[in-house]
């Protein structure tokens, strides 16, 4: 009798185990992404937990656990916590990824699956991580200039930048590119931080400065806010539009209603982050390949598809 | 010969007449507004000067109360997370819509806006004074308070003021001008007039600076030396409220970066205008002065065509040093 029972409970535990791949496998995944500090981030944010709802609706047996760090020190703590509460995989977005390549590692070490986002190490091979989704600012400076050239060939622009770190240079080169042996011409870079009252600034300087601008490329949707208030202030009619970028629900609100000002929007999307989850979770229930490196593009967003980017319920 | 000596001395004694702490700023600036002219015609031109007037509307304000703070030998480091805490929480209050009338809806949200300030200030006042602590560690503390709450408000996105009308009603109040002089710099000049009022010609101002001076002999005089300090924050907590109700009506919108490093350069204006960092003294106009100088050195690398995007930071802070050698040597002179 016991022995018919043991043999029973092996022949369930087979037949489960020949389901590994079933709705209801427990499966553990940690997500550790920054604190929403400025807008971007607080996307991050907003879709990480959006897109693991979904996916927590779809497999019964997934569990998520999404951590907010503010610094790499704290993160570096909260990937050691994920790993106690035993994960199959983690999706990181680090704070800054250098300082933290070691935890990543040690959690790699264990046979965790792993995939970063957006920002790499310098070391960025499978030593470190099975999966990298990968913005692209390159392209995001490229996809800008592409459409100021086309639109105004002769183009008199002025660029306001983020600050001086490789991001910003690696969206400048991009734009550059494009730009390259067409008639649009840089009238004048400066800094805006990133932030809406240096960008309101920087604009308001460049309004006295140039008699005549064309375009003003800010690159950044937070930056823009500022830009068009000055634009306005200053009731300077010769500035044609502004090209911004990432995909804040204001900005992409004014593509789909028409704004004159804001034609375009240049992705570079925070719900990346849900594509690593996503990508994470195929990997594992569908059995599909998903580890080697995909690049997000920076998508144009138009009237015409601004509909299929915007979250109104976001606090990006 | 002799004659010269004399005309010196006759020359000297008419300079010594003026307080040249109180004039230096102002020289500093004429010398800023001529470099500024020889680096791009553009610049003299009334628009480009009322723009930048206007821009350093806020710091100027932030300032004055600064100078309370300072001259009563405090340190205020809370102020730039103040104006974002403070303002959001306004737009939030203008959001909900609770009067119909939208001007009168504005109105009490300024109301709100300086009795949050005024609160805040005082619990700076209070953490500093009751509480024994130094200021730089109150300010310290409150500024990541005051930041941290403004992110947890705003879900770290941005906080925008949803009714056109409000903001249609309300829009004039930072970029209308009255007589041809923009409503920021009217609102500095008053309100710079009374702190001077209450600097100079109040007993108040006269125990701020006693304080500033040295808390003890104070003390020993009579004068509530706690009460005193924690006035000035709360006189800081009104004039960051001031600035604020003038910053909503600009953008409409404040996030978490908000303000940020606004304490510092509130901190420098007052410095540049001649108030001692140690306290003991206050000159309030040279504030807004030192305030207008700041926002002046920024604009003037912008219009200038030669210097390299990546120096503007080094040659700001070169230019702020240089006018502080400015003002020392004048006031050496004398």
């Amino acid at each position: 009798m016991r022995k018919s029972l043991l043999g029973f409970a092996t022949v369930a535990a087979l037949a489960f185990g020949q389901a590994g791949f079933a709705e209801d496998k427990p499966v553990t995944i940690g997500v550790s992404i920054p604190a929403a500090d400025h807008g971007w981030t607080s996307g991050v944010v907003f879709h990480a937990n959006r897109v693991a709802e979904t996916l927590m609706a779809q497999h019964p047996g997934l569990n998520i656990i999404v951590k907010t760090s503010p610094d790499p020190a704290s993160q570096a703590n909260a990937l050691q916590d994920l790993e106690i509460q035993g994960i199959d995989a983690l999706v990181i977005l680090p704070t800054d990824p250098d300082p933290l390549v070691n935890s990543i590692k040690e959690i790699k070490g264990k046979g965790t699956f792993v995939a970063i986002v957006d920002r790499a190490p310098s070391v960025n091979d499978e030593s470190v991580r099975d999966l990298y989704v990968a913005g692209n600012n390159f392209a995001l400076g490229e996809v800008a200039g592409n459409y100021i050239k086309a639109t105004t060939p002769d183009a008199q622009v002025v660029v306001i930048r983020g600050m001086p770190i490789p991001i910003d240079q690696t969206r400048q080169d991009g734009f550059d590119k494009a730009i390259a042996g067409s008639g649009v011409t840089v009238l004048d870079r400066q800094f805006g931080n990133w932030n809406r009252d240096d960008a309101f600034k920087v604009m308001q300087d460049y309004l006295t400065k140039f008699p005549e601008i064309d375009v003003v490329w800010c690159q950044d949707d937070d930056m823009a806010v500022g830009v068009l208030q000055a634009i306005e202030q200053a009731g300077r009619t010769d500035i044609q539009y502004v090209v911004a970028g990432a995909g804040s629900k204001d900005m992409i609100k004014r593509v789909m209603d028409g704004d004159k000002m804001i034609p375009v929007d240049v992705l570079y999307p925070p719900a990346m982050v849900g594509t690593a989850l996503e990508m994470t979770v195929a990997g594992i229930y569908g059995q599909v390949p998903v580890r080697g490196t995909f690049t997000v593009d920076a998508t144009l967003i138009t009237k015409d598809n601004a509909a299929a980017y915007y979250f109104p319920d976001s606090p990006f | 010969m002799g004659t010269d000596v004399n005309q010196e001395v006759e020359v000297k004694s008419r300079w010594q007449e003026i307080d040249l702490r109180a004039v230096a700023p102002f020289v500093a600036l004429a010398l800023l507004l001529l470099l500024g002219a020889l680096v791009n015609p553009n610049f003299i031109g009334l628009n480009n000067l009322a723009n930048v007037a206007t821009r350093s509307a806020f710091i100027a304000l932030i300032a004055v109360g600064a100078t309370f703070v300072i001259s009563s030998g405090d340190l205020d480091l809370s102020v730039g997370s103040m104006v974002a805490f403070v303002a959001s929480v306004m737009i939030l209050f203008m959001n909900t819509n609770v009067i119909a009338d939208p001007g009168m809806m504005i109105a009490a949200a300024m109301a709100l806006a300086l009795v949050m300030g005024a609160l805040c200030g005082l619990a700076n006042g209070l953490i500093t004074t009751l509480g024994k602590i130094e200021p730089f560690i109150a300010t310290l503390g409150t500024m990541g308070i005051y930041r941290g709450l403004t992110t947890w408000l705003s879900q770290g996105g941005a906080i925008t003021l949803q009714s056109a009308e409000q903001q249609e009603l309300y829009r004039p109040a930072y970029f209308g001008e009255v007589a041809g002089l923009p409503v920021p710099i009217l609102v500095v000049l008053g309100v710079t007039s009374v702190a001077a009022f209450v600097l100079y010609r109040m007993r108040y101002g006269r125990h701020v600076v006693a304080v500033g001076s040295n808390p003890s002999v104070a003390r020993y005089s009579g004068i509530k030396v706690d009460r005193v300090r924690t006035t000035a924050f709360v006189i800081q907590g009104v004039c960051v409220a001031i600035a604020v109700v003038l910053y909503v009506p600009r953008l409409g919108s404040t996030s978490a970066t908000t303000g940020i490093l606004w304490e510092l350069q509130a901190i420098t204006a007052v410095v540049i205008g001649g108030t001692a960092l140690k306290g003991g003294s206050s000159r309030v106009w040279g504030t807004i002065c030192g305030a207008f100088i700041l926002e002046l050195v920024g604009n003037i690398m912008l219009l200038s065509n030669f210097i390299s995007e990546y120096l503007i930071g080094a040659i700001q802070g070169a230019i702020i040093i240089i006018a502080m050698l400015v003002q020392r040597s004048l006031v050496r002179r004398s």
